[in-house]
């Protein structure tokens, strides 16, 4: 078993050479006349634009270019493992031929295409005929060694060996065997080369956008999560309090209409209870929505909000606003519970007796600073609240800082990108 | 008395109008926005405003604002504040210019009917209704170890609790079932421990212990 897979391997690369040196030739072959095709076909048809030709014909070159880059990102993907994803703009269904050439223009995709021609044409086709040339070229020097030394009568230079007669040529077979030995290595590599550097130029910024996509993909879900974990507790919340409580005051009231004429006492007290029970409906009706949507949040904005807030901690708490105006709803919101939360956190664990807040706007971020004088040894980690400060933040591309050496001070800071 | 009324949801203010109409308050306007409000205010000159913190257009603070500004044109116009929920920040707002004739109460107090009325005809009269919660909030800050507060009796604490929600000493001794000889003692007492100075009068009385709660010594 062990061994067969090892003749599989050894029967893989000695075709991968030939395999490797097929292919480059096929990409250089149809690479070479295709880029410089399509690059002085787009060249063209964009210099007619201002006679209104380029208007027409634009859109089809363009989308020419798009097919020749596809067929190579298949090709990469298929023969090299190299996945370069298209990222070319969705083009409206019955567009005119106006929005259709701009909109292909205004796409960075095509310009990326348009840079990548002139690249494919010469360092592209270079690394893909290297491949087949390394495996031609020792054909030849054996050729000589064979016979055909015999046509150049005059001498011929094989590589750096002069063939003059069948001692040198049988020199340009041993050149060619070396040259065969190291090809058998750097074939594949060389074509492995040539797809990343058509990855490199074609995809350019898709690493970056992979990136993206997967801090968004983690935020979503994050945001998602939370959000429904939140649900669930207004729900709960709503369930066992409030909706309970007006059950028992309707239940009152009904008893209370029973026994108005006969037992009037009896009545008052439970009027009072009812009453009791409403009271405390609201009450928690009133922590619930805090919970959801602070009232001084919504009426007077986050740094009032943040004043009240800091007013009802029990620690001496110095607030510092200096915003321009409000931020979006969703943003004033998170920056809400995530001051809260650091403060709650403050208030608990530092055993500080001062702590002070700063709010202010810089460099299109809100940016709020929570400082206190406790002992410090602050960390973001699994179960502290800072982890769950930094995943709300998560959600608008916000980001957490935390400072805090032992001993204190503590100073943590917040940044949410807001316009 | 003339009130001016304003409440956007209309249960409530239909609520609220019949309630005072029927303790013989005389309804001058019963508006449901803050610009309506504002006109009432400026032309009826009412001897109380009863107002929501949030009005339309905006439902931000409109009516705390507009009760705020018309304070400033008209100093010590009464102004008795109601909303869904009370902070100690519009406190200090509405309690600023120190003339009395505030109050800031929560709606849940609309259930009981005597001591809301009790609390507009004290605020219309240049006296101050401060909601129990908004007390509670102070002296949970003012009652930290080494202050002040912490050298005052439990019962002490009661009484300073009922004076500054705005309540005379007669009510105070009704509320706590003592007689207002009592009362007069304990106030002493409570302005000896927090080194203030003692008034007469009831309103610059209630004005000082706000004051003193909301910014401590």
């Amino acid at each position: 078993m062990t061994i067969d897979t090892k003749n599989g391997n050894g029967r893989t690369k000695g075709r991968g050479i030939g395999l490797a040196a097929m292919r480059g030739l096929g990409v250089a072959l149809v690479s070479l006349p295709g880029a410089v095709l399509c690059f002085t076909l787009s060249l063209v048809s964009m210099a007619l634009i201002p006679i209104g030709i380029g208007l027409v014909t634009t859109p089809y070159v363009l989308t020419g270019v798009r097919a020749f880059a596809n067929w190579r990102r298949v090709l990469a993907a298929e023969w090299g493992g190299v996945r370069i994803p298209p990222a070319y703009r969705p083009l409206p269904r019955n567009a005119n031929p106006w929005t259709r050439t701009f909109g292909m223009l205004r796409d960075p995709a095509t310009w990326r295409d348009l840079m990548w021609l002139p690249v494919d044409m010469t360092a592209g086709f270079v690394t893909a005929l290297l491949p087949a040339a390394l495996w031609l070229y020792p054909l030849e020097g054996f050729a000589l060694a064979v016979g055909l030394w015999r046509v150049f009568p005059d001498g011929y230079w094989y590589g750096f060996v002069p063939v003059t007669g069948q001692v040198s040529a049988l020199g340009a077979a041993a050149l060619g065997l070396v040259i065969l030995f190291f090809a058998h290595f750097l074939s594949p590599l060389l074509l492995d080369v040539h797809f990343r550097l058509t990855q490199a130029v074609l995809g350019s910024g898709q690493r970056q956008l992979a990136e993206r996509v997967r801090v968004l993909t983690e935020t979503r879900r994050d945001a998602v999560d939370s959000s429904a974990a939140e649900l669930r507790r207004i729900e709960r919340d709503l369930h066992d309090g409030a909706q309970a409580r007006l059950v028992a005051v309707g239940m009152d009231l009904g008893t209370i209409e029973a026994l108005l004429d006969k037992d009037p006492a009896k009545a008052k007290e439970l009027i009072a209870q009812a009453r009791t029970s409403s009271v405390e409906a609201l009450a928690e009706l009133r922590e619930l929505v805090r919970g959801i949507h602070p009232p001084v949040l919504a009426e007077r904005g986050l740094g009032d909000a943040v004043r009240a807030l800091a007013l009802r901690l029990p620690v001496a708490t110095e607030v510092n606003v200096d915003l321009p105006g409000r931020a979006e709803a969703p943003v004033e919101s998170a920056a809400y519970f995530a001051v809260s939360e650091v403060l709650t956190n403050a208030v608990k664990h530092s055993g500080a007796d001062r702590i002070w807040v700063d709010l202010h706007h810089a460099d299109g971020h809100l940016r709020a600073t929570v400082t206190d004088n406790g002992k410090g040894g602050a960390v973001i980690g699994a179960g502290s609240g800072l982890a769950g400060v930094e995943r709300r933040l998560g959600t608008f591309d916000g980001v957490l800082a935390v400072s805090s050496p032992a001993g204190g001070p503590t100073m943590v800071t917040m940044e949410i990108p807001c316009a | 008395m003339r009130v001016v009324l304003a409440e956007d949801l209309f249960l409530l203010r239909d609520g609220l109008v019949r309630l005072l109409q029927a303790h013989d308050f005389e309804i001058a306007a019963a508006v449901e926005s803050g610009p309506e409000l504002a006109a009432a205010l400026a032309e009826l000159e009412p001897d109380v405003a009863v107002v929501d913190v949030r009005l339309p257009p905006t439902h931000t603070d409109e009516g705390l604002q507009c009760a705020l500004d018309a304070r400033r044109k008209r100093p010590g116009l009464p102004v008795l504040v109601l909303s869904q929920h009370v902070e100690q920040l519009y406190a200090r707002e509405l309690l600023a210019d120190g003339s009395g004739g505030v109050g800031y109460l929560l709606k849940d107090r609309v259930f009981d009917a005597e001591q809301f009325v009790d609390a507009v005809r004290r605020v219309a009269a240049g006296g101050t209704a401060m909601d129990p919660q908004v007390i509670q909030q102070l002296l949970a800050r003012q009652a930290g170890d080494g202050r002040p507060l912490a050298r005052l009796t439990p019962r002490e604490r009661e009484v300073l609790e009922l004076m500054a929600q705005g309540r005379t000493n007669a009510a105070i001794a009704g509320r706590l079932v003592v007689t207002e000889r009592a009362i007069a003692k304990h106030t002493a007492n409570i302005f000896a421990k927090l080194g203030l100075e003692v008034s007469d009068d009831d309103n610059r009385r209630v004005l000082a212990v706000l004051a003193y709660l909301d910014h401590g010594r």
